[in-house]
């Protein structure tokens, strides 16, 4: 299969009119686990090729619930279940470190890219969104960063990113009250910079990419450069928080609580 | 203003277009994970439904353990 097209089993992408598109596509909920980031990884070894045909990238999810639930929570309980702590330690900042060259390759990639967010956009998956340089939000999108219910900060990128983006007033409310707030809130505080009807996300991005790939490549990969630099030296204290902070009892704790919820509540405060 | 009564009739119309039961089956006082058998990301779905209807913010905090509708209703009239 040529680079410009993969069809995985978490997610796939392909090259259209200038624009990559990247649907996200792991049932129920886009969680991220080993597979997700290994379609990641894939797709960021492929995007040196994809930039060569395309101007834009908007990166969607194909499951209803939403763009993504963060973390595959379960998928991390089990696999540390299975280990001893130091082993656990090591696997957890792997991961980090793979994740994060990922999401610091698709946030440094020269192509204009376009979050089209609708449903849950929780944790990781909020922290994957932060990644584009726009995010365009359905009426119906969510955005929540709940890792400090767990004992935890965001370990992907979304702490710099977030205070990148708005102001730090808003960024210690998301963080430190772990509320949800939707499109609507998202718009007023500059995180979403537009807000598309019901079902309407994907159209309004790929209108906006349109007119993106209208422009030269290289002008625009400059003001990019210039106005979104990548906050490097945070990006890697995160990953050092988030380790000390993982190897604390009330990390396992919260991570049961949520993973053996037999009911309803698992992504309420 | 609104009273209560017409928040609550509003929020149970919106729960049963949402939820395509019908908006005869609900009642103030149910509740509406059992009613409707709903999750925590269905219900996070009817909070944003709400919010979006009556223009208002309602962080998810002030409506944890809050499960049926006349006191979703009582947090919404706080906030309009």
């Amino acid at each position: 299969m040529a680079a410009n097209e993969y069809k995985g089993k978490s997610l796939c992408w392909h090259v259209a009119d200038g624009v990559v598109e990247v649907a996200l596509d792991r049932a129920p909920a886009n969680e991220i686990g080993l597979a997700l980031l290994d379609d990641l990884e894939r797709f960021a070894a492929a995007l040196p090729e994809l930039e060569s045909q395309a101007g834009a990238l908007i990166l969607y999810s194909k499951q209803s619930a939403g763009f993504s639930a963060g973390a595959d929570l379960r998928e991390l309980y089990t696999l540390v279940g299975q280990t001893d702590a130091a082993s656990a330690a090591k696997g957890v900042r792997q991961f980090l470190e793979r994740i994060h060259a990922v999401l610091n390759r698709i946030d440094m990639s020269p192509l204009t890219t376009i979050a089209a967010v609708h449903g849950v956009c929780f944790g990781g998956g909020f922290e994957l969104a932060l990644t584009c340089d726009l995010i365009v939000a359905d009426k119906m999108a969510r955005f929540c960063f709940p890792e400090l219910r767990l004992g935890l900060i965001p370990g992907f990128g979304g702490i710099p990113r977030l205070k990148r983006d708005i102001g730090n007033g808003m960024v210690r409310d998301l963080l430190l009250t772990g509320r949800s707030i939707n499109a609507t809130k998202a718009l007023a505080i500059g995180l979403a910079s537009q807000v598309a009807a019901e079902g309407e996300a994907l159209r309004l991005a790929r209108s906006t990419a349109a007119q993106i790939t209208k422009f030269d490549r290289g002008t625009a990969a400059s003001a990019k450069q210039f106005i979104k630099p990548l906050p490097a030296e945070e990006l890697r204290r995160e990953i050092d928080i988030f380790c000390r902070l993982f190897a604390l009892p009330a990390v396992m704790q919260g991570l049961r609580k949520f993973v053996e919820d037999k009911g309803v509540h698992p992504y309420l405060p | 203003m609104k009273t209560l009564e017409q928040t609550t009739d509003e929020i149970l119309n919106l729960a049963a277009a949402h939820f395509k039961v019908s908006r005869a089956e609900l009642q103030a006082s149910d509740d509406f994970f059992k009613k409707l058998g709903i999750d925590s990301l269905q219900a996070l779905e009817l909070l944003t439904r709400i919010e979006n209807h009556f223009g208002v913010e309602l962080p998810d905090y002030e409506v944890a353990g809050v499960s049926d509708f006349r006191t979703l209703a009582t947090r919404i009239q706080a906030r309009l």
